[in-house]
């Protein structure tokens, strides 16, 4: 079967890079979610059970905004697909909701979840208490420490947040804790993971459950400017969730521009950046080949990004496959440019964006997009959990 | 010659087989490390190589692994200590263990070469799925003369196990249960009797080896009844955590599982 963007092969390969390198430890969990994820996804009962969640419980359709003033400033046509409007203030929930329905029909009575910005960690413990399921959390100690009101409502939703306290203490590092217990409790247990990484399944079964924003946009652009496509959509990479939903509907849509944002930190050259395309090399992070920061010896490298979602050293299959074929531009942004674009949209449209959502912000400017041309932000989390951070750098931002 | 099969003729039972990282606690110690744990006893020698993310281990080996990176080891240096070792310990099985995105960025045909110039047997890589290395590694490693050790859990289906049985000729090695290296056994009695039963009722071409929460004489031998023998790793790195004489201090651990 030929690689599209859309569907990668049976094994899990989009392009050179995906697949599962997992340990024996994990094979039966995660090839028991192979042979069943496609089944699930397409039978009717959880197409209903899990478009009503999204309906009622959700908020969704999310709106698509036309940004009169940030359009006026960039002499271009903005709009502005409101997913920080979602149930817990992001994109994340559209999957959780999805994989709380799989866990229960897999049978499983334990979740697991890594978070970073903790926006992850917040949906996972949502949908779970919804359905009523043990919920457990790893963050990272130095997450918790910059995304407390996060790690407060975890706790209040009755999430456990245990902190991973190996390696940088961040993204990365809850990722691999959530991984060994995994391994740890092999029965009982499914593992949300809250981005399009990982052992295939789960870049494509993210994919496709954050699909519904790029299928939401079509039909709303349609409404709004007599077209499905756009000329381009924008939206911040850590791993991708939000990008992938938001690019998922137009990959095989050649006259859509696609423009993934990456963090570079203190800038990408500096050595605290957290630029995958531009300083990532094939290899294997978390079960999955793609691009990764790594040192000479494969060794992974410690990312950095003011923002806690965005700090990952690593990228999706789909976006590194995006990257190497140039199907999607990569742009990166730096923390204070980021900063300035939290600014700029408090003041000009009346939202506060998370500090992830900023980097696709500031990117606006680069585009190249034209007085007639459609842009579509994905507009992927709300700002509430990072107002300490902005307070800190009140002077950058005001 | 395949050393690891020689060595499960010569000794039916009770093979202890210990796992050390490269480079802790100190850089240099690796050659001295294999000489004394071989001169102890030990029957077949696991050497880690460190990498900052293993997702099989535990706490110990995690630490261990940091620690063996910041004193310097990585591929190249290993691979320039293990130079002459034939010369020194010539009989026993040497393997080598770690995660496959060193050993790719290294190159996977380096990294063969340069084992089989040092006189290694055999290769432990966990996340290496069975269909992968088929695909793109078993020739290769058939070329080296290099034989691949495959993991089994309590969960692995009695097909896998014989296909992962047919892939190798060395040995098996069974995950005592469920967790990560290191870990206390906190399965209900008789849980792993049964699945180390189950496997030994199978009648498979290679012995078994049991691995996982194994950490002193007790557990050793308890083990040894189920199985040719064992593999220890996190109590030895325990051991050496500390000391100035690693390689007395790693002879003692051995005599203590051992006598």
């Amino acid at each position: 079967m030929p690689t599209t963007y859309q569907q990668p092969t049976e094994r899990g390969y989009y392009g050179q890079f995906g697949g599962a390198f997992i340990p024996e430890m994990l094979y039966p969990n995660v090839e028991e979610l192979r042979q069943q994820y496609l089944d699930i996804l397409a039978d009717p009962a959880f197409q209903q059970e899990y478009q009503q969640l999204l309906r009622d419980y959700v908020g969704r359709p999310t709106p698509l905004f036309e940004a009169k003033r940030l359009s006026e400033k960039y002499n271009t046509r903005v709009y502005l697909k409101r997913e920080d409007l979602c149930h817990t203030g992001a994109h994340k929930v559209n999957n959780t909701v999805g994989q709380i329905l799989l866990a229960k029909r897999l049978g499983k009575t334990r979740i697991i979840a890594e978070t970073g910005a903790g926006q992850h960690g917040v949906a996972t413990a949502t949908v779970c208490a919804l359905m009523g399921m043990q919920c457990i959390v790893y963050m990272g100690e130095i997450d918790m420490e910059r995304q407390k009101p996060n790690v407060y409502r975890m706790r209040l939703l009755g999430a456990e947040v245990r902190a991973a306290m190996s390696g940088s203490r961040t993204l990365k590092d809850a990722t691999n804790e959530a991984i060994r217990d995994w391994i740890s409790n092999p029965v009982d247990t499914h593992y949300i993971i809250g981005s399009v990484v990982g052992p295939h399944p789960y870049p494509d079964l993210v994919a496709r459950l954050q699909a519904v924003i790029s299928e939401e946009m079509r039909k709303q652009l349609l409404e709004k400017t007599g077209s499905e496509l756009p000329d381009y959509v924008v939206a911040c990479v850590g791993g991708g969730s939000n990008a992938a939903g938001a690019f998922y509907h137009f990959l095989e849509e050649p006259s859509v521009k696609l423009v993934a944002v990456e963090a570079a930190g203190h800038g990408v050259n500096s050595g605290h950046s957290a630029a995958t395309s531009v300083l990532g090399k094939p290899g294997i992070i978390h079960g999955s080949r793609t691009l990764l920061m790594q040192d000479e010896d494969g060794q992974i490298t410690e990312p950095y990004s003011l923002s806690a979602g965005l700090d990952y050293p690593g990228i999706g299959p789909l976006h590194a496959f995006l990257a190497d074929s140039g199907r999607a531009r990569f742009i990166s942004i730096e923390d204070e440019d980021a900063l300035r674009a939290v600014a700029e949209l408090s003041r000009l449209e009346g939202i506060i964006p998370a500090l992830e959502t900023a980097h696709a912000l500031a990117a606006l400017g680069q585009l190249g997009a034209g007085p007639d041309d459609v842009v579509v932000v994905n507009l992927s989390g709300r700002g509430d959990k990072d107002l300490e951070t902005y307070l800190k750098y009140a002077d950058t931002i005001l | 010659m395949n050393r690891i099969k020689n060595a499960f003729e010569k000794k039916q039972k009770g093979l202890l087989n210990v796992y050390f990282t490269a480079g802790y606690p100190s850089l240099h110690d690796t050659v001295p490390l294999i000489k004394s744990l071989t001169q102890a006893g030990a029957d077949l020698i696991e050497i880690g190589m460190p990498f900052s993310d293993p997702l099989a281990d535990g706490p110990v080996i995690q630490a261990s692994s940091t620690a063996a990176l910041q004193n310097g080891m990585n591929m190249r240096v290993l691979f320039r200590q293990l130079e002459g070792i034939r010369q020194e310990v010539p009989e026993t099985p040497i393997l080598l263990m770690g995660y496959l995105n060193p050993v790719m960025q290294f190159g996977v045909e380096n990294f063969c070469r340069e084992a089989a110039e040092a006189g290694v047997d055999g290769v432990i890589l966990p996340d290496l799925p069975l269909d992968d290395y088929v695909a793109e590694y078993q020739e290769m490693f058939r070329r080296y003369n290099l034989r691949p050790v495959f993991l089994i859990t309590p969960q692995t289906a009695p097909e896998r196990i014989r296909r992962i049985d047919e892939l190798t000729d060395s040995f098996l090695y069974l995950v005592s249960g469920p967790g990560t290296t290191g870990g206390a056994n906190t399965q209900a009695e008789g849980v792993q009797e049964a699945y180390f039963e189950r496997i030994g009722a199978m009648n498979l071409r290679n012995p078994r080896l049991i691995g996982f929460g194994i950490g002193d004489k007790g557990s050793f031998r308890r083990a040894c009844e189920y199985a040719e023998g064992a593999i220890i790793g996190s109590a030895l790195i325990r051991a050496l955590e500390g000391t100035d004489d690693a390689p007395a201090a790693a002879a003692r651990f051995v005599q203590s599982v051992l006598n």
